[in-house]
């Protein structure tokens, strides 16, 4: 396989036809004569996407921490800028969960987007585009770019194609997102002009800020702050999360679907790429590490008791998502190669149950028209299949093992527990409630007496409706019973994190030291 | 020998091989009940076989056999490497040949008792794949592939115990009992993560073999850690404060009571204490809470059931107190004593069940007859039926007398070697000698709860109603021969591990002894006389004949009256048929208080006031307000303009003067 990627080159043009890919189908798809079959070309392109992106699984080079596939490109020279990309073990493993998510994401939105679906389409491929782009950038702005530019097709896919309060949510998710990001860019900007002047070259590559940034000293702090405000509105860590339950609810399948299963894993991947790697000694300072975690810990308890309470399915949803990523926090925060490796396999099980859950809450949708648990009720009488769906994947979300979801979790709570054992013994109860809130959810839509008419003649699942299931489910067992693979590849990644910001290149809270600028 | 060995994967891949079939049929072909009685009994039929060879293979080498089978590498991630293993040694071939021989004979029962259930497929996927995780329980070579089974089997239970899912209390049964069953795995995780942390590794025989390395008897890590996995137990097998669970458990078809919450699964708390036997030796005050909550549970359950009319409650609430022998008996250190009698139990109590399985679908089928709305399983509806079905009546006299403790049967055996070594201990902690009497006071309950049982079943006038006595007759072959078998082993399972006093002894000791002697090291040598050995034995007498005779004495079946004209128990009675009001109290305390903050407090006030609302919404309307202010000053008046310049450039004059002065 590795020789066959080798002949057709496949290795320099790997990372620009995943980025340049969807922007084309975009393209493509405007100008496509016939309306009917746009959603058809979306989902080819879609897949395309995913074969061309199987070739970083196949051809990735296991046991080494370095960045593979790299490409570069000159940008804006002057400033520094190169449109820098490569991928190691984390970033391939969410590059692959994107070009994963998105043909289901396609196939997922054929009955329910009726209105405009050109243009529904083409954002989902730009978001696509975007969202690559975030997680496979070695520069900052090119990183930053990317950042900002995925922000837009969402906010059109909530805003256009939502529910009732679907501007509200918009302009909530918007927003928050967007005062955390350009904290962040001036975070970037002063790392950028310190270490540009520290060191006299100005660059926003990304290996070069690493391992320069401890020149910051003092700054540090604040720096840190901006980007942590930033990722933690992403994640969404507590208390930042409340733009998550609205931007759900009111998003469409799709939208739900991307939102929880990719974007939020853009916080976590900021972290762990940017965050702790520019600053490790603040990142890991007694303060930084005990609100961090006393957070996630808050993070997995409280966003577990609120779903639990939920009369909505899909703020359920959201809010169970809000606790789960408390895990993935915890364990970025706990650095143990067992809690980081843990935290990418959470992050990959969150999209994989957590989308699918996001599907079938859709499913029930546009055959109910309603998202309220309690219109539901004994429906497993005449959906089976759709009911045995649920309840696999339900497990799934609350860990059971066998399945992904516990892999995951238990990886990132046995990991934690050497260097956290209070917030790792609290954390773990999150495992009582998530069985009590999802098990108490599904009992009442799929079991009891089957009282709502309404329900009586619900149809089963549709061929569509499975086949886009199907993978999920898949995934579901797969990584449950042999995340092998997927470990493999992501260990060296996390090992040689773990390395970097244990043991910082140089101290941080050093007076900075000036350097004699040089002129060019 | 040891290629055989190997093929324990194919002992537990059979039933899931079978879970695949049938439910791939309970979707498409859910009419196809021959296929699936084929291919839910085969699997299991092959499965015991196979075990049978594996044991066989691996008993014939010596001395204290040992294998690993590893499949594949399941986690792995840095210095901690899990692998997808069985580990086939003298202790899991025993719970290999009871969970596949009685999972066998259940299976048969249900054909005939499942027969006209729509749910026929269904119901078989979740038998074999609850067998396929209890397998994966009993022979995983470490902690997370037997939490894997752990956990699959309290799936299994959930599935099973909401079976007929379109009544909210049976489907409400099997959440509180997988939510409970929770509670107990968040020990067991906690105690995985402490392991892990303190050995290095999760992997039974490397944590076991390294202990006396990584732990100090009596220290603070090795207790905690005992007790973190004993909340695991408790949640499992339905022990003091984790138990209310079982009960409800009822809800499931009867078979499911008998193989999953009576046989196999409650049982596995007591398999995992056998299995870390060096862990909980090493920590004697965790093995002495084991004991004292196993004793507790053990009476507190039995005098519930005194008061119950649900013949499968009486059942249950048994169960629960026959855990709690065992778990007196681990923890006592006589892992082998708590292990004879979770077999026994598995023998008569599997009986106990299938044989009020057989009453209620005689009752049940006579009630359908004539269109009654009976309970089938109230007692009270129940009275003289051993006239109707003499082989049912017979055959549960047999468990009943085992369970009773009468000499002979298997019952007597068990249970009175966990008195015995109890007894033992006592001279080293008078604490053991109440833990004794505790578990002699219920061996008396049990008797009479027992005699209670069969007294109003089987025997006395039928109170079933007269259209409905001609209805009721001896359930099919099918069901009755599994009975049968069951009723052999109550009887003579006791030979397993007779008392030192008698010829034969011991013999399950010396089959146990290579897993057990690893803890032995860590406990004081308890040996009693013979002389006292004898006087127990008397006295376990006794106290059955004693609590038979009195509920032969005390209870007049004959004044009992139909259910539903039967009158509202009060005072002691009420307490104990209400269960000592234990759900409602936790109910109060903890389930309401929970829910109430998570949604008065947390999210209404927390999430929707404080910080979307003050926080959020708050500084969106602080902008919205400055913005107003400032499109207030936009007057479109020229003269405001200019006066607003004039002050402006005034202001910009003085503080230049000033900086420059």
């Amino acid at each position: 396989m590795s020789a066959f990627l080798q002949a057709i080159g496949y290795p320099a043009w790997a990372l620009h036809t995943l980025i340049l890919l969807p922007v084309v189908g975009a393209l493509v798809l405007m100008v496509q004569p016939v309306e009917r079959h746009v959603k058809w070309t979306a989902l080819g392109f879609a897949l395309a996407e995913l074969i061309v992106s199987l070739g970083l699984w196949y051809g990735f080079e296991l046991g080494t921490a370095s960045m593979q596939f790299e490409a570069s490109h000159e940008w804006m020279h002057q400033w520094g800028v190169t449109y820098h990309v490569g991928v190691d073990g984390i970033s391939l493993m969410m590059v692959l969960l994107t070009t994963f998510t998105m043909p289901l994401a396609v196939l997922g939105s054929f009955s329910y987007i009726k209105k405009k679906e050109r243009g529904f389409y083409s954002l989902l491929l730009v978001l696509t585009s975007g969202m690559l782009g975030v997680f496979i950038a070695l520069d900052l702005f090119v990183f930053y770019v990317f950042w900002e530019i995925m922000l837009i097709p969402m906010y059109f896919i909530i805003g256009i194609w939502g529910g009732e309060r679907r501007l509200y949510a918009a302009i909530k998710f918007f927003i928050f997102t967007f005062v955390g990001s350009l904290l962040m860019l001036v975070a970037i900007l002063t790392v950028y002009a310190v270490v540009g002047t520290g060191t006299g070259t100005y660059s926003f590559d990304y290996r070069h800020l690493v391992t320069n940034a401890w020149m910051v000293s003092r700054w540090g702090p604040w720096l840190f702050a901006a980007f942590f405000l930033a990722f933690a509105i992403k994640v969404p860590m507590f208390p930042f999360h409340t733009w998550l339950p609205d931007a759900h609810v009111e998003a469409p399948t799709a939208g739900s679907v991307i939102l929880a299963g990719i974007l939020l894993k853009m916080g976590t991947y900021g972290f762990l790429r940017f965050a702790l790697p520019l600053f490790p000694a603040v990142a890991m300072s007694p303060v930084v590490s005990t609100v961090v975690v006393t957070l996630s810990v808050i993070g997995i308890v409280y966003g577990a008791l609120v779903a639990m309470v939920q009369p909505d399915f899909k703020k359920l949803i959201a809010y169970s998502s809000v606790s789960h990523l408390g895990f993935v926090m915890l364990g970025i925060w706990a650095l143990s190669l067992q809690s980081i490796e843990g935290a990418v396999l959470m992050m990959i099980n969150h999209g994989i149950s957590t989308g699918a859950l996001f599907f079938l809450a859709g499913m029930l949708y546009e055959r109910r028209h309603t998202r309220e648990i309690a219109e539901f009720g004994g429906i497993a009488r005449v959906v089976p299949g759709l009911a045995a769906v649920l309840t696999v994947v339900s497990l799934s979300s609350i860990g059971l093992p066998g399945t992904n979801g516990f892999v995951g979790e238990f990886l990132v709570l046995v990991g934690s527990f050497g260097t956290q054992p209070v917030a790792t013994v609290i954390a773990t109860t999150g495992v009582i409630f998530a069985a009590a809130y999802m098990l108490w959810a599904i009992q009442r839509i799929l079991f009891g007496k089957l009282d709502n008419p309404a329900n009586e003649k619900l149809p089963d699942l549709s061929l569509r409706e499975l086949v886009v299931l199907a993978p999920l489910l898949a995934g579901i067992i797969w990584i449950g019973v042999y995340p092998g693979p997927i470990l493999r590849r992501v260990e060296p990644a996390a090992a040689a994190l773990v390395d970097l910001v244990r043991r910082p290149a140089q101290p941080q809270l050093l007076p900075l030291t000036p350097q004699p600028r040089v002129n060019e | 020998m040891a290629n055989t060995v190997d093929l324990v994967w194919l002992v537990v891949a059979l039933p899931l091989a079978g879970f695949l079939a049938n439910g791939w049929i309970s979707f498409f072909r859910p009419q196809a009940k021959r296929a699936v009685s084929v291919i839910g009994v085969g699997v299991l039929v092959l499965a015991f076989v196979v075990a049978v060879a594996v044991v066989r293979a691996a008993a014939g080498v010596e001395p204290a056999w040992f294998f690993v089978v590893k499949l594949w590498t399941w986690m792995p991630a840095g210095n901690l490497v899990i692998d997808v293993a069985a580990q086939v040694d003298r202790l899991s071939s025993v719970m290999l040949l009871v969970v596949t021989g009685v999972g066998m004979l259940i299976h048969v029962f249900s054909v005939g008792y499942m027969r006209e259930d729509p749910g026929y497929a269904r119901y078989f996927a979740y038998l074999n794949l609850f067998v396929f995780f209890m397998l994966v329980l009993v022979v995983g070579a470490s902690f997370p592939v037997m939490f894997v089974g752990w956990e699959g089997v309290g799936l299994c239970s959930y599935l099973l115990i909401g079976f007929w899912f379109t009544e909210k209390a049976n489907a409400d049964a099997g959440k509180k009992a997988f939510i409970m069953n929770r509670i107990g795995d968040f020990g067991f995780l906690v105690a995985m993560f402490m392991i892990f942390d303190a050995t290095g590794s999760l992997s039974f025989r490397e944590v076991f073999e390294s202990a006396p390395v990584h732990f100090a008897v009596g220290g603070t890590t090795i207790t905690l850690i005992t007790l973190a996995l004993f909340l695991g137990c408790a949640g499992k097998s339905a022990q003091i404060p984790l138990y209310t669970w079982l009960p409800d458990a009822m809800a499931g078809p009867t078979p499911v009571s008998a193989l999953i919450h009576a046989a196999t699964m409650v049982t596995a708390g007591v398999y995992l204490v056998a299995r870390s036997n060096i862990l909980f030796a090493m920590a004697p005050l965790s093995s002495a809470v084991v004991a004292g909550v196993g004793a507790l549970t053990a009476l507190f359950a039995a005098t519930i059931a005194l008061k119950q009319w649900d013949i499968k409650k009486v059942l249950a609430y048994s169960t629960v107190s026959q855990l709690g022998y065992m778990f007196l008996g681990v923890g006592v250190g006589a892992y082998t004593s708590g292990l004879f009698h979770v077999v026994t139990h598995a023998f008569f109590k599997a009986l106990l069940f299938l044989g009020s399985g057989s009453v209620i679908y005689a009752l049940h089928h006579a009630y359908h007859h004539t269109h009654a709305h009976e309970d089938a399983q109230d007692m009270r509806n129940m009275g003289g039926l051993a006239k109707y079905m003499p082989w049912t009546a017979g055959l549960m006299w047999v468990a009943t007398l085992a369970i009773a403790g009468v000499p002979g049967f298997s019952g007597f055996f068990s249970k009175d070697e966990i008195l015995a070594r109890t007894f033992a201990r006592g001279a080293e902690a008078p604490y053991f000698y109440v833990l004794w009497g505790m578990g002699v006071v219920a061996a008396l309950l049990t008797a009479f709860y027992m005699t209670r049982l069969m007294l109003y079943t089987f025997h006395g006038p039928n109170r079933t109603g007269e259209r409905e006595r001609a209805h009721l007759h001896e359930a099919p072959w099918v069901m009755t021969g599994p009975l049968v078998v069951l009723g052999a082993g109550s009887l003579f399972a006791g030979v397993l591990n007779l008392p030192e006093v008698l010829p034969f002894s011991g013999r399950l000791e010396h089959w146990l002894e290579p897993v057990t002697e690893a803890g032995a090291v860590y406990l004081p040598e308890a040996h009693l006389a013979h002389g006292t050995e004898w006087a127990l034995l008397g006295l376990a007498t006794l106290i059955a004949a004693a609590g038979m005779a009195g509920a032969w004495r005390i209870l007049k079946p004959g004044s009992l009256v139909p259910a539903r004209v039967a009158p509202a128990e009060a005072g002691w009675r009420l307490l104990l048929s209400r269960k000592y009001y234990v759900d409602e109290i936790y109910g109060a305390l903890i389930v309401r208080p929970l829910v109430w903050v998570s949604d008065r407090v947390l999210w209404k006030v927390v999430d929707a006031l404080v910080i979307d609302g003050a926080a959020v919404n708050g500084s969106a309307r602080t902008t919205q307000l400055v913005g107003w202010i400032g499109s207030r000053l936009q007057t479109g008046r020229v003269g405001a303009y200019v006066l607003l310049f004039v002050v402006g450039v005034l202001w910009l004059l003085r503080a230049v003067a000033g900086q420059g002065s």
